[in-house]
């Protein structure tokens, strides 16, 4: 018998070469092109981690200068929150498996969505330039008026870096919301969504209604740097606050736009993993539209120490208490889905298990932070640095690594380590809570951020963090070296190695160029993972 | 049954000839033109959040110093404004007929009709220009230059700087609007609209009437806020 292989045609080999990359339209592919750049800003943001770590080892600035480590913090959060943490879950991993997820075979408006990773590159490349031309030292918060009058730094061409970058941000949060209203394949109704695509309906909201607000912020601060104009210049009669507020009123939904895509991963691995469907799902879909909506009217929890109305401040208060109850309500939902269910030990439900308990640290110490009183204590302090390490890192990276293991077999085909996948996951939780628990204490004991020298009695508290770090970038070089290694090495995966239950496990991995051979009829909820099968050993 | 991998009629596979504006990854041309249509009003809520964060900043200075604005608003020409504001208004109207014109498959009547809005943002443009020049030639461009008398000239100038950003950038949209109208009648007149589809027409429609509206905000948020007064 002669074994003739058929090559058989999925997205990635149906055609080779640079340009069938550059110009493609295919949501697959586009996913891909963002893992790429999100990976290099990515390795470069941690980059400027590891230089802050290794001048706070000692309590002298004997490392970088006092302006170097200025520019070296505002440009790990640039990279980081601009780069990494917006577009991580929504743009790779909601661009990839979405319209695999509601039956379509594309999303609504292909040739926008190519477009919104050529403005997200073009925004990357003037914030590269900024920081290869010496960097901006403003705090990745942009404070005026030292941002549009004092500094002496790039603040411009990062400015308008992040300001076309924003761009790219509202244009996939438009995309996926006309894609969710109008691509979904017969049958798929709402309350059949799978809860990652409520997560990014959710996400859609805020990055459609928030987005714009910081890109005419910026635009007002480059306009009084550029050009002199007075916007919030004090010796007009401007008013500084009033950038705070703009600023926060996108920056704090921001953090839904980095939160809420990986809370959805969190609920299909979930279901996934613990073989039940997920408990109280249409609790879990609303919570997600409920923190879009609150999530914007809590921003000035950020000013509380910035001279606002005591009355305005109670209130703003009160309401980030409020804010924190969808997200329990997903934690209490996701902790009831585990219970009782045939939990498989691989590598995704790991990297969920890690966002559990970060996500929940991080969760309760926001509160300690919206508390007025104890916020006058704790602002400016390393415990904001630590609470919101751990909702971006605990809990967004923890949710975008969740994501891409569980996903990582669909978009190449093939399998991961599962062994070394499951010892990164521990590296990177051990590394993470090493690194900044101890930022906690040290914001309680009223260590300010943002200087590079300390007083001594905080050095041992420093080097534990230090070395912490050490471990988490380890844990996340080994990620790189494994998922890579898979492309060569790994087994092929089949079209569903998880028996998983969602429409992206019905076609192949890598899915056909389509997405399907036929469009699907949908006649079943997302997580039927009871009526399907005996559970798993 | 799970959720299967059952056929469903696809226009392609059925074999009959479907519109050439049909792309490949919809199922029909309304479901094309529902998600255009939502995707316009999306980018529009967007565009109101733009604009919004200047007014908010407009709001807040106009309460804090109403005499500056008081000032800073006298500054501004009422006639040009007022002629710009019936120019644009003019403008939605023949914008209005030409999307009804597309609508007809009267092709000629929508090409004639999308110049004639053409034309018409083009005239508010160039008066946009001349009240531009007035205030550069007086010195009341916000910045190291500015100069002006008055108890109130810092924050006159804030004014002035609200003025210039609101009503920049909203020049700005009435440009892009412009080539996109440009396009569009391009396309009109190489017929490549029918009833059936004539999706882009009520789209350019769309945006052309959102940046009118903006217009017709700011004409009395800048120029009439204290006119009445003056006129007694
Ligand atoms: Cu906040």
């Amino acid at each position: 018998m002669t074994t003739t292989v058929l090559r058989r045609v999925n997205y990635l080999n149906v055609k080779y070469g640079v340009a069938s990359w550059l110009l493609t339209k295919d949501h697959k592919r586009i996913g891909i092109l963002y893992l790429i750049v999100v990976a290099i800003a990515f390795l470069l943001g941690g980059i400027f981690a590891a230089a802050v770590r290794i001048e706070l080892t000692t309590p002298q600035g004997d490392f970088v200068s006092a302006d170097t480590y200025n520019a070296l913090f505002t440009m790990h959060g640039v990279a980081m929150v601009f780069f990494v943490l917006i577009p991580a879950v929504p743009a790779i991993l909601g661009n990839f498996a979405m319209p695999l997820m509601i039956g379509a075979k594309d999303v609504a408006f292909p040739k926008i969505n190519l477009l919104s990773w050529y403005v997200f590159v073009i925004g990357f490349v003037f914030t590269l330039a900024a920081m290869v031309l010496g960097g901006v030292d403003t705090g990745w918060t942009f404070y005026t008026p030292y941002s549009s009058v004092y500094s002496s730094s790039h603040v411009l061409l990062t400015g308008i870096g992040v300001f076309i970058a924003g761009f790219s941000s509202i244009l996939t949060g438009l995309n996926f919301a006309v894609t969710i209203h109008r691509m979904r394949a017969p049958g798929m109704t709402w309350f059949r969504l799978p809860l990652f695509v409520w997560a990014l309906y959710a996400t859609a909201l805020v990055q459609i209604l928030g987005t714009p607000v910081i890109a005419i912020t910026i635009l007002m601060l480059a306009v009084e740097r550029g050009l002199g104009f007075g916007i919030f210049d004090p010796r007009l009669g401007g008013d500084p606050v009033l950038f705070q507020h703009l600023f926060w009123f996108y920056s704090h939904p921001a953090v839904y736009i980095m939160i809420l895509p990986p809370m959805g991963v969190i609920s299909e691995v979930i279901a996934c993993f613990s073989r039940k469907s997920v408990f109280g799902y249409s609790f879990v879909a609303f919570s997600s539209l409920a923190i879009a909506v609150f999530g914007f009217l809590v921003w000035a929890h950020h000013l509380f120490v910035a001279g606002i109305s005591p009355y305005s401040a109670m209130i703003f208060s009160f309401l980030s208490f409020a804010v924190a109850i969808p997200s329990a309500v997903k934690t209490f939902n996701w902790t009831a889905t585990l219970y009782r269910g045939a939990i498989w030990w691989r590598a995704p439900i790991l990297w969920v298990f890690g966002f559990l308990g970060l996500f929940l640290i991080g969760g309760l110490t926001g509160l300690f932070l919206a508390s007025l009183g104890l916020d006058v204590h704790l602002h400016d302090t390393y415990f904001v640095v630590a609470h919101f390490h751990y909702i971006m890192v605990g809990g967004a990276i923890m949710g975008f690594f969740a994501g891409l293991h569980y996903w990582w077999p669909k978009m190449t085909g093939k399998m991961f380590s599962n062994s070394m996948a499951t010892l990164a996951a521990l590296l990177v939780f051990v590394g993470f809570n090493l690194t900044f628990f101890p930022q906690f204490i040290l914001g309680y004991l009223g260590m300010p951020r943002r200087y590079h020298v300390y007083s001594p009695e905080f050095q041992v508290l420093n080097v534990l963090s230090s070395a912490g770090a050490s471990i988490l970038g380890v844990g996340y070089t080994l990620v790189a070296c494994y998922l890579l290694h898979s492309l060569w090495k790994g087994e092929a995966a089949g079209a569903n190695p998880w028996r998983a239950t969602g429409l992206e496990w019905k076609t192949e991995s890598p899915p056909i160029p389509e997405n399907f051979a036929e469009t699907p009829i949908v006649n079943e909820g997302a997580y039927e993972y009871s009526k399907r099968e005996v559970k798993v050993a | 049954m799970p959720n299967g991998l059952v056929a469903h009629a696809d226009p392609h596979a059925r074999g009959h000839a479907h519109h050439p504006a049909l792309q490949h990854h919809f199922q029909t041309l309304g479901q094309q033109h529902e998600a255009a249509t939502l995707g316009m009003w999306i980018f529009l809520v967007t565009e109101v959040m733009f604009f919004g964060g200047l007014l908010m900043a407009y709001l807040l200075y106009r309460v804090w110093y109403p005499e500056a604005w008081s000032e800073g608003s006298l500054e501004l020409d009422i006639v040009l404004g007022g002629v710009n504001t019936v120019v644009l208004i003019a403008s939605s109207l023949t914008m209005a007929l030409g999307v009804r014109a597309a609508q007809t498959g009267a092709q000629r009547a929508t090409v004639r009709w999308l110049l004639l809005t053409m034309s018409l943002g083009l005239t508010f443009l160039v008066i946009k220009f001349f009240e531009y020049k007035h205030k550069w030639d007086l010195n009341h461009i916000p910045g190291a230059n500015f100069r002006f008398e008055g108890p109130h000239a810092p924050q006159v100038e804030l004014f002035l700087s609200l003025y210039f950003g609101l009503t920049g950038l909203h020049a700005l949209h009435m440009v892009v609007g412009f080539c996109l109208l440009a396009v569009i009648a391009w396309m009109a007149h190489r017929r490549r609209f029918t009833p059936e589809w004539y999706t882009p027409v009520e789209l350019s429609g769309l945006y052309w009437h959102f940046v009118d509206i903006v217009w017709i905000f700011l004409f009395p948020l800048l120029y009439l806020v204290d006119r009445a007064r003056h006129f007694g």
